[in-house]
């Protein structure tokens, strides 16, 4: 069981992107269970996005233990990175987050938001980076099922942008 | 063709209904429930139905007693703030004997509380939330797959017994998102309701067949009848006799009792030889299986009875658990609700605890777990 919390800001699309993680685990032929949790603003505010993958059932729908959290704003690392063990993984958006708790060991500084702006244009794409980076460290889910999952939830016009997104995301941990 | 979907609760709930044969929504959109509605407006249309948003939520449910009347299936949805208002249609629709359902998705109350957290704090209120003596049929799914059968279900019973059935939803429930594999809407066996039998000049709108329900006639294709929240006789007029109103009240309770055994539904996991019984139902019901797992794990016998029916409650089934185990412990996202009614239920035989939570946070299964090893 691999236990995966995605937290940020309200419209960073990290709620999407727990559910593009989810749908990829059932391509995969898993189990997987998303949930989320945030404020009554449409914009801003902290979010998480939780996806819980595993080849048996899965009861409890949040997130316990968790084995990673992607923080795309300082907030988000401050309020969900608390109970990540010392040798879970914490994965920040370096381009927002300046300060991460001592404890951690297993820390991947990745300046999402500043690449895909550079590269791609458009700050819209960070979540599908994120993503990218995530499958690429954790395995959780097959590249293959991943760009299904992204494929059929982007809209239609923005496959290759998307693509390129995911791409530069695995690049981004593979360095 | 059968399909494997990720979907949330809402959303498995909205497609049960239309795989029902709904073709009428008419609601007022709110937090957690606003994607039922949002997936009806999407869907009713493709399958000739009609979505409406209403004023408010009291006209959302008069809009749905309405269009029952003339046949349809019909349904609404909402939280916390709407059920409280929605409660003096739930009992007309009783007493009136309309087929309507209401699926509540509950989130921290009373009042706004918290709109985006859980809690289970609306299950009296189903009970008796409206006025007076009534009958009460109320359904609590515990993951996203119950969410499509038990809508589907919501709709036989209210079809079947004339009266509204409450799908009692949380917002953990209505709001993650799991596997479901959705059949092929042409392969469910879609509720009927009982027509009448005699032509418009000789039909009693409320002359009851030996199952206490009278067949009803939709408005429109030329049976005229009165429909009225005053106690009414088999004609539908208003008759205040103390006769007439014995005999209506006592149809209307009548009609769900006898058929109690048909109506329970339960689920026991691991209770065989279960020394510690936990009774729960929706979103809690989740923290119970995983916490039952771990304490099997470490030689508890924990087992659990999970209500999916809980109003009308299955007083009979929880008696004889009573008789099997040691303990109950009864943990929901309240102050204490259903425990009060496994304590009537269980007479004093065994000890019932209530583990309370209201802090917006599910009950998490080491919480469980830790509370079963301190009993």
């Amino acid at each position: 069981m691999i236990e995966m919390r995605l937290s940020g800001s309200g419209g960073q699309g990290l709620i999407l992107a727990g559910i593009i993680l989810a749908e990829a685990a059932l391509l995969d032929g898993k189990m997987a269970i998303q949930s989320q949790s945030y404020g009554p603003e449409a914009r801003g505010g902290a979010s998480k996005s939780e996806v819980i993958i595993s080849e048996k059932a899965i009861h409890y729908p949040k997130v316990t233990k968790p084995n990673l959290v992607l923080a795309m704003t300082q907030e988000a690392v401050d309020k969900y990175s608390k109970d990540l063990p010392a040798d879970g993984i914490l994965m920040i958006d370096t381009t927002f987050v300046k300060k991460v708790p001592d404890h951690l060991k297993n820390v991947y500084h990745l300046p999402i938001t500043e690449k895909v702006t550079a590269e791609l244009g458009k700050a819209l794409f960070a979540n599908i980076v994120a993503l990218g980076a995530i499958v690429a460290t954790t395995k959780a889910v097959s590249v293959e099922s991943i760009t299904t999952a992204i494929l059929h939830r982007v809209p239609k016009g923005t496959e290759d942008i998307n693509k390129r997104a995911l791409e530069l995301g695995i690049a981004l941990v593979a360095k | 063709m059968a399909k494997v979907l990720l979907l949330q609760g809402n959303q498995a709930c909205a497609e049960g209904a239309i795989a029902a044969g709904v073709t009428f929504f008419a609601g007022y959109p709110i937090t957690p429930s606003t994607e039922i509605a949002e997936i009806m407006a999407k869907r009713l249309p493709e399958v000739g139905g009609k979505f409406i948003q209403m004023e408010d939520e009291i006209a959302g449910i008069g809009a749905i007693v309405g269009a029952s009347l003339t046949g349809k299936k019909v349904l609404t949805a909402t939280s916390g703030p709407g059920f409280s208002l929605k409660q003096e249609f739930i009992g007309y629709a009783t007493i009136a004997e309309v087929p309507i359902v209401i699926a509540n998705v509950q989130r921290v109350g009373p009042s706004t509380g918290q709109p985006t957290a859980p809690a289970q704090g609306d299950m009296m209120q189903a009970r008796w939330g409206t006025h007076g003596d009534h009958p009460v049929i109320a359904l609590t799914p515990a993951s996203v797959p119950e969410c499509f059968t038990l809508t589907i279900k919501a709709y036989e019973l209210s079809e079947k017994y004339r009266m509204p059935v409450l799908l009692m939803l949380d917002e953990i429930i209505g709001h993650m998102r799991e596997k479901i594999e959705i059949p092929d809407y042409d392969t469910i066996e879609k509720p009927v309701r009982k027509g009448p039998r005699v032509g418009p000049s000789e039909f009693k709108a409320y002359e009851p067949d030996s199952d206490g329900v009278p067949p009803m006639a939709d408005f429109g294709t030329g049976y005229r009848y009165h429909v009225t929240g005053l106690v009414h006789d088999e004609t539908g007029f208003p008759n205040g006799s103390p006769a007439a109103t014995e005999k209506l009240l006592k149809r209307l309770h009548e009609k769900v009792e006898r058929d109690i055994d048909k109506i329970t539904m339960y689920e026991e996991y691991k209770l065989d030889d279960a020394e510690i019984a936990i009774v729960t139902y929706g979103g809690t019901a989740r923290s119970a299986y995983a916490a039952i797992d771990m304490a099997r794990e470490e030689g508890i016998k924990v087992g659990m009875f999970r209500l999916i029916s809980v109003w009308p409650f299955p007083e009979k089934e929880i008696a004889q658990l009573a008789q099997k185990v040691k303990v109950i412990v009864v943990p929901e996202l309240n102050y204490g609700q259903m425990v009060g009614e496994v304590k009537k239920a269980v007479e004093g035989k065994v000890p019932v605890k209530p583990m309370s939570k209201y802090d917006s946070e599910p009950i998490s299964p080491k919480e469980l777990l830790e509370f079963v090893k301190n009993l």
